[in-house]
């Protein structure tokens, strides 16, 4: 690999993001005198990567995976319930509070809507401001004017005043794309950022987009449900299903020769317009499983097409390297499937055969699983 | 700044060198903005021909409360005549503008009192009712409302509980209370209705609140580490004001009303005129018995036009709130 450890900008450690289902002290009350254990749905479920320095990731997955919880989580906007973000090898759990001021300040977020992104209230020029002025940043004017033009919104002063309801979709998106960038992060977390725009803005955005990374050195986490644009953007790409990744590497090899059985039906569901083209349909049945009460053992199983038997239902696939998958750069990739072998000796099989450990892999043994892996 | 020295390809490099002569004035800009936005909504209230006239009755009110000495003939409260052996009679005196022989312009009540310049000191009672009242309900209810709304859990769940309970208080009980308590004055009228008048305001700012703080642009204010207060001051409050503005503007209506309410039932100051208590003390001398409506006619339709000016207004205003309705 030719980057080191010292370029690793953001390790992700077994996240997980549960979100109790009932809230508010009736609920607890009720709970506490019926001595039952609350719901949680599990939206982010022990999911680990890493964002190296001027590195762009891909997350995608169809709606509901947990792909945006994640993307919320990398910027703090959640409080994860397991599992920790190292930032520059600094755990976020544990850091001051200038600590955490100084990822606010190199850690910013764009929205998938423009339309509710930005203050509507608030003129362009407050809006770019603003980060400058909680983190107390002087020249200002200065900034914002850069910022402003960096996004091409030209010239800058004209538009200063101007309300979000005077912007289309396409400058506002720039506007937001201006207010990430004025603080000069390291990293950004773009969240669909061109689903809400028109297709003719999009060339203009994601070529804005592009630039900044290559200019900027950025790492950029995209998150979409869009493969071609995370094929055109991105250096790597993560497949998430059900808040885990199910398969994670290059770009190129990933939508070239996906593994997962999950991965071809997503890939394969990427319109080709070309009505001659021959090619395998892989559909999916059934829904997306319920996130409540997770199912055990692999949580693709009842949708999977290549259902191998008892050892999907018995044993969670970890995410891990593969030694059957042949192909250049494979040592990078990572798939959670029972269809491989393991190319770090893990056993599913073994799992399934033992003693009592199947039952455990199901829903009430993931807190367990989760320090037993720390 | 050690991140900023790492990435070389920053675009902000230079930015230093930049004078700081350019740095746009910020009160300047701030005032600036805040002309152009009053004057807009100011052109979309004052569209309609109603809330026009509305403004009108109202300014002329406010210039009475204002010049009331100089406008009022006589003293409020001063006896104008008395018989000769000091015993007061219900006698009253026939306006001079229907003709009556007299130097009172709406004529004099039972008592002796000029009843055109109790009109006009009632006034000033009625508009400082109104518009305290109004200021500290929305004020109150605002607060209330953008804290509970934002910090949600055990906070909101505290603050609704006040409300509920407040919602259970009932008008005349709590002021007979409070009036019992704290001897009759205008000012216990006062904080009775900000006391029973600001939990409507609570319940719907936080309403909004609510919904704001999971709206995509706090999210990026929280991403860029912004405080609590910073959210609620720059965020939610700019975004809930014309609803607060809605209901200090039907507050000022309201308290009117609760105050002239109050007055009738005799809980009101005995030493301050208003024209709740005019309207009562023409009930306990039986004014409409003896065919005096001089008396009471003018205080109730004094009191009915600023009502309905003030709900006029603010229907005009919550039509800017609310592009629907337009």
């Amino acid at each position: 690999m030719s980057f080191g450890r010292d370029d690793v900008l953001l390790r992700v450690e077994n996240l997980e993001k549960h979100f109790e289902v009932d809230e508010g002290w009736i609920a607890s009350l009720l709970q506490s005198v019926s001595g039952g254990e609350p719901d949680y749905v599990h939206a982010v479920d022990g999911v680990s990567f890493e964002v190296r320095r001027g590195e762009t990731l891909g997350l995608a997955g169809e709606s509901g995976c947990g792909k945006t919880t994640t993307g919320m989580s990398l910027v703090k906007l959640h409080e994860p319930t397991g599992g920790d973000i190292s930032y520059n090898d600094k755990r976020l759990s544990e850091v001051d509070k200038a600590g955490m001021a100084e990822f606010r300040q190199n850690a910013q977020m764009i929205f998938q809507d423009p339309f509710e992104s930005l203050n509507p209230r608030m003129t362009v020029y407050d809006t770019v401001a603003e980060p400058l002025r909680i983190h107390d940043i002087r020249n200002e004017t200065a900034r914002v004017q850069r910022a402003l033009e960096f996004a091409e919104l030209l010239p800058a002063e004209q538009y200063y005043d101007q309300y979000p309801h005077e912007l289309s979709g396409g400058q506002r998106q720039r506007v937001a794309i201006a207010r990430a960038l004025v603080l000069d992060p390291d990293f950004i977390v773009a969240d669909e950022p061109v689903s809400m725009l028109d297709v003719s803005l999009r060339a203009g955005v994601l070529a804005l987009l592009e630039r900044m990374t290559e200019e900027f050195g950025l790492s950029v986490v995209y998150i979409s449900h869009d493969l071609s644009l995370l094929r055109h953007m991105c250096d790597r790409l993560a497949i998430m299903y059900m808040g885990k990744i199910v398969e994670k590497g290059p770009t190129d090899r990933v939508i070239e020769n996906p593994q997962h059985p999950y991965t071809q039906a997503l890939i394969n569901a990427v319109p080709v317009p070309e009505p001659d083209i021959g090619r395998e349909r892989v559909e999916l049945q059934g829904e997306v499983g319920d996130v409540i009460d997770v199912p055990s053992g692999c949580r693709f199983k009842d949708r999977c097409p290549e259902y191998i038997g008892d050892v999907c239902d018995g044993a969670i696939p970890p995410l891990e390297r593969k030694s059957d998958i042949e192909g250049e750069r494979e040592h990078e990739r990572e798939v959670a499937c029972h269809l491989y072998e393991s190319a770090e000796g893990h056993d599913p099989y073994a799992e399934v055969d033992g003693d009592g450990t199947a039952a455990e892999a199901g829903a009430g043994g993931d807190a367990e699983r989760a320090s037993a892996d720390d | 700044m050690a991140q900023e020295e790492r990435t070389t390809q920053s675009i902000f490099t230079d930015v230093e060198d930049r004078t700081s002569s350019e740095e746009i004035n910020k009160w300047e800009r701030t005032t600036r903005l805040w002309r152009e936005t009053l004057r807009e909504h100011w052109g979309l209230l004052t569209d309609e021909l109603s809330v026009k006239l509305s403004m009108l009755v109202v300014a002329l009110f406010v210039l009475v409360a204002i010049f009331a000495p100089w406008i009022a003939t006589n003293p409020p409260l001063q006896r104008q005549y008395q018989t000769e052996d000091g015993i007061l009679i219900a006698k009253w005196v026939e306006p001079s503008i229907l003709g009556g022989n007299s130097e009172y312009i709406l004529g004099t009540t039972a008592q002796g009192f000029d009843i055109f310049s109790q009109l006009v000191y009632g006034t000033r009672a009625a508009l400082l009712v109104g518009l305290i009242a109004a200021v500290f309900t929305a004020g109150i209810g605002t607060m209330v409302g953008l804290v509970a709304g934002y910090y949600g859990g055990t906070v909101d769940d505290a603050l609704m509980r006040i409300v509920d309970f407040l919602y259970g208080m009932p008008l005349l009980p709590t002021v007979i209370i409070l009036v019992a308590l704290l001897g009759p004055s205008l000012w216990n009228i006062i904080l009775a209705v900000i006391i029973l008048q600001w939990r409507a305001t609570a319940r719907v700012i936080r309403s909004q609140a609510l919904s704001l703080r999971e709206r995509p642009f706090v999210k990026a204010a929280q991403v860029a580490g912004a405080s609590d207060w910073h959210i609620i001051s720059r965020h939610l409050a700019p975004n809930v004001l014309p609803l607060s503005f809605l209901y200090g503007s039907f507050a000022i209506a309201w308290a009117i009303l609760t105050e002239a309410g109050v007055s009738f039932i005799g809980l009101g100051d005995p030493n301050t005129v208003s024209w709740g208590t005019m309207l009562q003390a023409s009930r306990a001398y039986s004014a409409l018995q003896f065919g005096a409506w001089w008396w009471f006619v003018p205080p109730g339709v004094c009191i009915g036009l600023l009502v309905i000016s003030g709900f006029l207004i603010g229907r005009g205003y919550e039509e800017i709130t609310n592009p629907k309705l337009q």
